[in-house]
């Protein structure tokens, strides 16, 4: 491991260069690069005198001066040309924040080839600035390209706040966001709140759902948090007006060592669980693979995803995306539909967010029933079919 | 290649849960387990052993007993293993946690990829593996369900995220987070379980990692824990009862005055 440069403040001087003693350091055209043969001496820290180096260890650090910090910060996440609706729903928790602290609600949209519709969707949702970089290398996601812009923002604003989605990038890239601000970070939270002192209450889950608890982040900013999809209401603010500022980072902000070769899509709508509003899950009592065409015909009528226990996908009956739980995914639809699944706690811990859930078991000691909000006791090669037809009949399907 | 396996014992956490009298936790009669996802991790690992040279050292930082998370994976063929044990770490948030994981690699210093598991069971943040290769400044990434190695020095992974699967080149050193699909946790071998049992795991401190005892632990976190309560009990359980028609129809009305999407 080596010393760490900050190439936004390294001016390619030369300093550092001559004075290693391991000559560890080289100027690659104008981009200084340092070799694995630092000892971690801290010579080229102690010389720099723009502050470009440090050493990969944390100290305390310097007092962070809380009160420079000001504002809510959404970020905004972008894939393939849209707003995640998390982003919508935060912006609303956001503008609630920001209302009761007195304070202004900024959306950072990072991304390539922005349209500028999405800038007025963020505004119609309680945002008064938008921030917005548009870069080609921001086409696809990379932790290390969107941590830096999205750090090397916060630096130059610094916000008070910073919450984001906790999606599959969210959880990927704010990390290494909080790290290089060494600054806290709260994940999946599902509550907001500020105390009367303006500290950021975030509250989580933790254990597996058994265990709530409330988090701050007192002496450091801003304060992080990523936000569990689905459990913040979205609301539009009528006639909310606000400002666009494009911002220009410098090019060293979207290098990455990382290389994308491939992004494939999942077409499977029923694979995508996170995003469902109502998921619909099979488990052993199916009994064959054919039988979850009952599984995905309940899931159809309510267009929403289909899921399964790991007793399903051991089986071979679903691949391995659709299952939820604490191997699989967590979810939180408004609906989650459990069918012939016993309820082990690994099954549940992924889905017991969720706000309505319905089991269908024909045990009625199984322990899906502890936690369904209605329980339905039957053979569910009855019952299933008989839902169907209650659905399709008021449907005017049938 | 030498690859480094982060481990964490956690409790088992279907016991956990709070004293409603004391509001504290309790962990009383739970089991220890080894993280779940770090079974997969210590996987991964094993698997590249199996094609390629290479050395796999498992750490884990936690209390003198998490020796025994660190016997289990070497009873299943992880070569070596450390235990980073100091009373300082105590009170260890994710960044302060981090920060002792990375002065680990650091002191090994050969190090040519770090697994983790994609998130601890007991605290569900993943959090820990990303901030480590920031501290580290090495590249990532995370939800990785299948690794390749393509020449001597990039690994080929393969992500899964929301919307479907992501293929990236990525240099060494790096680091990766797995989820279950790296493959399932071979089971420990009577060999080396006589091995493991045997094995002399060394123990570092803040002294040997080169830490101060404000980076780590409890001073060294910046995020703190000001109160932890039982989630709110379900009060709205309804059984619904009758033939399966009553039922469907019951089940339709209470779904339809829930308004529920699709009905
Ligand atoms: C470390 C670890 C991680 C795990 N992670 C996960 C995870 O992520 N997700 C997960 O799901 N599991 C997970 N598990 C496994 C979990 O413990 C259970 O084994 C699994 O969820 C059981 O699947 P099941 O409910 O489908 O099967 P079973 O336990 O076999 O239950 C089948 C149910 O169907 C009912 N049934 C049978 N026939 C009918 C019928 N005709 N009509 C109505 N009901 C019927 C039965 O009464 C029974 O309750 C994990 C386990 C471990 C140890
Ligand atoms: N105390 C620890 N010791 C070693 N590895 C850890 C520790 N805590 C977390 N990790 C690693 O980091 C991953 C993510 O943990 P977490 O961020 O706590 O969800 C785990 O799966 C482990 O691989």
């Amino acid at each position: 491991m080596k010393a760490i440069v900050d190439h936004q403040k390294c001016t390619a001087c030369g300093v550092c260069v001559d004075v290693c003693p391991f000559e560890a350091i080289t100027l690659q055209e104008t981009i200084l690069e340092i070799s694995d043969e630092c000892t971690l001496c801290g010579m080229c820290v102690d010389t720099c005198e723009f502050g470009a180096l440090s050493m990969p260890e944390v100290g305390s650090g310097p007092d962070v001066d809380l009160s420079a910090h000001r504002g809510i910060w959404v970020f905004a996440e972008w894939r393939e040309g849209t707003v995640h609706k998390v982003s919508h729903e935060l912006i609303s928790a956001g503008r609630k924040l920001a209302d009761k602290k007195g304070t202004d609600l900024s959306a950072v949209l990072l991304g390539h080839n922005l349209d500028p519709d999405l800038f007025q969707e963020l505004i119609a949702h309680g945002a008064d600035v938008v921030y917005a970089v548009d870069h080609p290398e921001l086409a696809h996601f990379r932790d290390e390209t969107y941590s830096q812009a999205l750090a090397e923002l916060a630096r130059r604003k610094k916000p008070e706040i910073l919450l984001a989605g906790a999606t599959s990038m969210g959880r990927s890239f704010v990390p290494r966001v909080a790290a290089l601000l060494r600054t806290g970070l709260t994940a999946d939270c599902t509550e907001l709140d500020m105390s009367d002192e303006g500290l950021l209450l975030q509250t989580r889950p933790a254990f597996g759902g058994n265990v709530m608890a409330t988090i701050v982040c007192p002496h450091r900013r801003p304060q992080m948090a990523t936000v569990r999809p689905k459990v913040m209401k979205t609301e539009k603010v009528p006639g909310h007006e606000g400002r666009v500022e494009t911002v220009d980072l410098p090019e060293s902000t979207f290098q990455s060592r990382v290389e994308v070769l491939e992004v494939l899509l999942e077409t499977d709508q029923t694979a995508k669980l996170t995003e469902a509003d109502v998921i619909v899950s099979g488990g052993r009592g199916l009994r064959k693979g054919e039988n979850f065409t009952l599984i995905e015909e309940v899931a159809k009528l309510f267009k929403g995803a289909v899921g399964a226990s790991r007793g399903a996908v051991e089986e071979g009956w679903m691949p391995p995306s659709h299952q939820v739980g604490q191997t699989g995914r967590t979810v939180a639809p408004n609906l989650y539909v459990a069918v012939g699944l016993a309820g082990a706690i690994q099954h549940v811990v992924g889905m017991q967010g969720s706000k309505i859930i319905v089991a269908v078991n024909k045990d009625p000691q199984a322990p899906i029933f502890d936690i369904a909000t209605y329980g339905v006791v039957a053979d569910l090669f009855e019952f299933v079919p008989a839902l169907v037809k209650k659905i399709k009949q008021e449907q005017g399907l049938a | 290649m030498h690859i480094v396996v982060c481990i964490k014992q956690v409790p088992d956490t279907k016991n956990v849960r709070i004293d409603p009298d004391t509001h504290t936790l309790v962990r009383q009669g739970v089991e220890s387990i080894v993280n779940p996802f770090d079974l997969f991790a210590v996987e991964a690992a094993l698997k590249l052993k199996d094609v390629n040279e290479a050395k796999i050292t498992v750490i884990t930082m936690g209390p003198p007993q998490a020796s025994e998370a660190l016997r289990d994976v070497m009873s299943r063929g992880v070569d070596e293993a450390i235990l980073l044990s100091d009373r300082a770490f105590a009170g260890s948030d994710t960044w302060a946690t981090s920060t002792t994981l990375a002065a680990a690699v650091r002191k090994m210093g050969d190090v040519d990829l770090i697994l983790c598991g994609k998130q601890a069971i007991d605290g569900d943040t993943a959090q820990v593996g990303p901030e480590m290769a920031t501290l580290l400044d090495i590249p990532y990434a995370t939800f990785v369900k299948a690794i390749d190695i393509p020449d001597t020095n990039h690994l080929k992974v393969s992500r899964q995220t929301d919307e479907g699967t992501e293929v990236w080149k990525i240099p060494k050193p790096c680091l990766l987070t797995v989820i279950k699909e790296v493959g399932e946790p071979r089971l420990p071998s009577l060999r080396h379980k006589m091995r493991a049992k045997k094995a002399q795991i060394p123990s570092w401190g803040i002294a040997e990692l080169g830490l101060e005892p404000e980076e780590v632990g409890l001073s060294g976190s910046f995020t703190q824990v000001v109160r932890v309560f039982s989630p709110p009990v379900r009060d709205d359980r309804v059984i619904i009862e009758g033939t399966v028609a009553e039922q469907a129809e019951q089940l339709y009305n209470l779904l339809k005055e829930a308004k529920v999407p699709g009905i």
